[in-house]
């Protein structure tokens, strides 16, 4: 899936872009786009009923490094944040904490990144009060632009850096919100440069290797990029360069991290003096511990 | 991949190489031989290193007794392996050149034991590269048939001759010579029905025969 060649079958035909999308998906896995559809549709609704049922609550995960951080927000009266930012990051931070405490997500791309997509999910749904209909097509047209980055760059933190993770969740929030605003592709492609540009060179350095830290609280600043970047779309603000071409700059830049970089629990902010005491800490507690 | 493995799966977290590829080699072992009395998970590199933090070990439970990988009950796997009485330990070994993520499942039920060694590849892919002592490459998402058989001339053509569906990939090797046994693992693009498994069933060659499906779901490419 190439976004450009996305863009000219619409700007050629005017067919509803989560349309052009599906039948893209039909030539290149053969898959009948009724039945991707529906089971997206699964994927988008798993992701707002595990929204609602977390928002805001408190978990207890495997290393104890995060699990307070969604019921902090949540307690807390946002000081500048609009109440549509707020509750993406209090979806985001509940979202990953969950994961971290072996909740049900979806890995939308990735289990590192479950916050994002679902925090702009349920900010559209109760706040914006979006219609399913409406929240499915935008949703298409995200994991049309996650595709775009699977085929040509990757998903993968140990292979690219969190900048193909969360990244890449970004780039689709921002096309999400994006095209639910205005049904305007072109549009979504800045919102994806964007959003990607921002995050891009963003390394993969989680403390101990687990995802928690800084994986957890990076769910969260990246919904709000990605809404930053949804509304300067949103605004006719254009990328210079556009998607495609970003999306390869992302991969050379992934592939020219250093491995430390990248989901090895060796550099970063996991090789601080404090991340290798919370490691050692962490070991102690999980060692001692009960199986149970 | 394609826009549901970009956009999915629904799992249990928090790692899709640590939790959810575990689940799944696990599963495959108990979709080949049903819940086992015992096992033995031997955790290899990165598996080794990090198991506890990622859930991989209630994970590798999980999966042995058939949780699916987006089943919530996932995190209690330890009393559920309790409480259906299974035996399990987990082992710490170096399984040699394989990848990080590699885990060798042992696994006895009865006079039944099979060996199976998987990697967690990444994104929660998986492959299945040994069983029983035989190599193979199997991405657990096609049907398999892991068939024990005599190490006899005509054996293999005897075998394929009961399968009429389309084969993706055959592996075959001599597991006992003293004996007589090979394994034959056959990847399938289909489940097989009830009368080819009756036709192999009755085949003067086959000794033991295992049939790992593949279920709804799993198979998200529809055709």
């Amino acid at each position: 899936m190439v976004f450009s060649d996305l863009l000219t079958i619409w700007r050629n035909t005017g067919l509803e872009f989560s349309e052009i999308i599906l039948a893209q998906e039909m030539m290149e896995t053969g898959r009948d786009p009724v039945i991707v559809k529906q089971a997206l549709k699964r994927l988008m609704m798993v992701m707002l009923e595990e929204a609602e049922r977390n928002f805001g609550k408190s978990f207890e995960t495997l290393t104890g490094l995060t699990g307070k951080n969604a019921s902090k927000m949540y307690m807390s009266k946002p000081r500048v944040l609009s109440e549509f930012n707020w509750v993406a990051t209090v979806t985001a931070l509940s979202m990953a904490e969950s994961n971290a405490a072996m909740g049900r997500i979806v890995a939308c791309p990735t289990a590192g990144s479950c916050g994002v997509m679902p925090g702009m999910l349920y900010a559209l749904k109760s706040v914006e009060k979006a219609n399913d209909e409406d929240l499915l097509r935008a949703f298409v047209v995200a994991s049309g632009v996650g595709n775009v980055v699977a085929k040509k760059a990757t998903l993968s933190g140990a292979a690219g850096g969190c900048q193909a993770e969360i990244g890449t969740a970004t780039a689709m929030a921002a096309a999400l919100m994006t095209y639910y605003f205005s049904q305007n592709p072109e549009a979504v492609g800045h919102a994806s440069a964007l959003a990607l540009k921002s995050l891009m060179g963003l390394v993969c350095d989680p403390v101990g290797g687990f995802v928690e830290v800084p994986c957890v609280k990076r769910n969260a600043s990246a919904v709000n990029v990605a809404i930053a970047c949804a509304e300067m779309a949103l605004a006719g603000i254009e990328s210079a360069i556009p998607f495609d071409e970003v999306v390869e700059a992302m991969y050379h830049v992934g592939r020219s991290l250093p491995e430390s970089l990248r989901e090895t629990g060796l550099g970063g902010i996991a090789a601080t003096r404090t991340a290798q005491k919370l490691v050692e800490s962490i070991h102690k507690n999980l060692n001692s511990g009960s199986e149970t | 991949m394609g826009l549901l493995e970009v956009a999915g799966p629904v799992m249990v977290g928090p790692s899709s190489s640590h939790t959810l590829g575990a689940l799944k080699i696990a599963r495959f072992v108990y979709k080949l031989m049903g819940i086992p009395q015992e096992v033995t998970f031997v955790l290899h590199g990165s598996f080794a290193l990090t198991y506890k933090g990622h859930g991989t070990d209630r994970a590798l439970l999980a999966g042995i007794v058939g949780l699916k990988p987006d089943d919530t009950r996932v995190k209690d796997a330890f009393n559920i392996a309790q409480s259906q009485g299974l035996k399990f330990s987990i082992e710490i070994s170096d399984l040699g050149d394989v990848h990080p993520n590699t885990v060798l499942v042992k696994a006895k039920r009865g006079a039944i034991y099979n060996e199976v060694r998987g990697s967690s590849i990444g994104g929660g892919a998986i492959k299945i590269n040994q069983i029983n002592g035989v190599d193979c490459d199997l991405s657990g998402e096609f049907p398999t048939l892991v068939i024990l058989n005599k190490d006899l001339p005509g054996a293999l053509r005897g075998i394929l001759e009961c399968i009429t569906y389309n084969i993706a990939n055959v592996y075959l090797r001599r597991v006992n010579a003293l004996e007589g046994l090979a394994l034959t693992i056959i990847e399938l693009d289909s489940n097989v029905d009830d009368e080819t498994l009756e036709r192999l069933r009755a085949n003067k060659y086959v000794l033991e025969i295992y049939n790992v499906k593949s279920e709804e779901g799993e198979d998200v490419g529809v055709q």
